[in-house]
């Protein structure tokens, strides 16, 4: 569980990062993408990737239904001020959440780019990809609830993944929870700025120039 | 003082539970909450009625023998206290006092509100000792322990054994009680030979128990009578995973 959360979230940093390169120029982002479609150690890890989203599926849908069983009677009063954060104690919810949004993503994008290249055809411009999906209001609240589901699961996974491993003591215990919560606002903060520089761009700073030129430029 | 209180009720292990509501009077804030519960229990023996089963011991918050779920927190409405400190000035007249018996599948209530904490003592059999041998009786301090590994210890061995982690906790673990343990005496010369394999030991003693995994929501140590910390567990996770890796 772990293990594998530490390994997907240097995935999300890898990712937002390579997002990141859309808000300097089309050019770049579509170097990145043609980086990422013909490295060869990105196609190695491309697998190792799914299998450390599947393991730590498996792992946490086993964990849950096991701590289920744990509490046969439940209680009838809680006090749900007890010092626990909220997203501790939702770990798994948020995570279903996360993974909802996660195959609307795969439908959007990783289907019409990655997908295409392993079908041997070319993949949709990446760029227009973004362009046509993140005009639409709707696709942008989406992406941005998703993203804030995401920022509530690893401002606990981070440090909880060192506490379980065992790289924890009580000094470094605050120290970590306030590192968690750097890296998670960071992370969720780069995210964002994708569809919000599209779609404000597109409907209020009149960067339509700019993308139709990036447009012509890709098609 | 006034209150109505509405307890959980099982004449047996077997038979079905139910809230019962009572009402107290006359009840001084200096009240401790067993000793309302002894006024309780003097009125329904008047009535001739059964009284309300509840463990207790000590009564100054030293053995770990009290428990109970006070409107839905381990030890009631305080900080670092067992329910045995618990006084009725924490409340307010009039007030509804749920009082619920640790929920856990493996603490299984014995009557009302008293339950069975066996586990925890099975949980011990399996790690919680020092089988080196240490020799004779060495004078005093002649052994070297850092000021540290002495605090450390200790503040892991302040734990009664109560059970409130494992009451408390989401997911029924009994991971901070385990860590206590392990941590005590990982800390100090004789216990550390066997740190790797009483940590391995007693967690798989506890999952063969039925009691749930940690998920690190750190509601244990708010709870802990005792104000164990979670630092704790990240050593046991430590000694257990190094256990795992030479199996």
């Amino acid at each position: 569980m772990s293990l594998s959360g530490l390994f997907l979230m240097i995935f999300l940093v890898v990712h937002v990062s390579l997002n990141l390169t859309a808000l300097f120029s089309s050019k770049a982002y579509l170097a990145a993408c043609e980086f990422m479609d013909t490295n060869l150690l990105v196609q190695v890890m491309v697998p190792v990737l799914a299998l450390g989203f599947i393991v730590h599926i498996i792992c946490s849908i086993i964990v849950t239904l096991r701590n289920q069983t744990a509490r046969p009677v439940k209680y009838l009063v809680v006090n749900k001020a007890a010092a626990s954060s909220w997203a501790s104690k939702n770990m798994f919810v948020l995570g279903v959440i996360v993974l909802g949004f996660l195959g609307l993503h795969f439908f959007h994008f990783w289907a019409k780019m990655q997908l295409q290249h392993i079908l041997g055809q070319e993949g949709a411009n990446a760029y227009n990809l973004l362009i046509e999906l993140f005009s639409k209001w709707y696709y942008c609240v989406l992406y941005i609830v998703w993203v804030i589901a995401l920022y509530f699961h690893i401002s606990h996974g981070f440090w909880s993944a060192f506490q379980s491993i065992g790289i924890n003591n009580s000094k470094w215990l605050p120290r970590l929870q306030i590192i968690a919560k750097i890296y998670a606002i960071v992370v969720t903060l780069a995210f964002i700025s994708i569809p919000i520089y599209f779609f404000f761009g597109i409907h209020f700073f009149g960067l339509q120039k700019l993308i139709i030129y990036h447009v012509q430029l890709g098609s | 003082m006034k209150f109505k209180l509405k307890i959980w009720r099982q004449k047996n292990a077997k038979a079905k539970g139910y809230f019962e509501d009572f009402d107290v009077d006359n009840i001084s804030p200096d009240t401790s909450f067993l000793e309302m519960l002894d006024i309780l229990n003097n009125n329904l023996i008047s009535a001739g009625k059964e009284p309300v089963a509840f463990d207790h011991d000590c009564r100054e918050g030293i053995c770990g023998m009290c428990s109970l779920y006070i409107n839905g927190r381990a030890h009631g409405p305080d900080e670092d206290i067992t329910t045995c400190q618990l006084h009725m000035r924490k409340f307010k007249d009039g007030d509804l006092i749920t009082v619920e018996p640790w929920r856990s599948a493996a603490f299984p209530v014995v009557k009302d509100l008293v339950v069975n904490r066996n586990a925890f003592d099975q949980i011990l059999q399996a790690g919680g000792f020092v089988s080196v041998n240490t020799g004779g009786v060495p004078d005093g301090n002649t052994i070297p322990i850092s000021k540290l590994d002495a605090d450390e210890a200790m503040d892991a061995s302040a734990c009664i054994g109560c059970g409130a982690c494992v009451a408390t906790c989401k997911n029924g673990s009994a991971m901070l009680f385990v860590a206590a343990r392990v941590s005590a005496l990982a800390k100090l010369p004789q216990g550390k030979v066997e740190a790797q394999q009483r940590a391995k030991a007693m967690v798989a003693k506890m999952d063969e128990l039925g009691f749930g995994s940690c998920t690190n929501t750190q509601a244990c140590q708010a709870e802990c009578p005792k104000g164990i910390s979670i630092a704790h567990i990240a050593r046991l996770n430590r000694e257990f995973l190094c256990a795992k890796l030479k199996d």
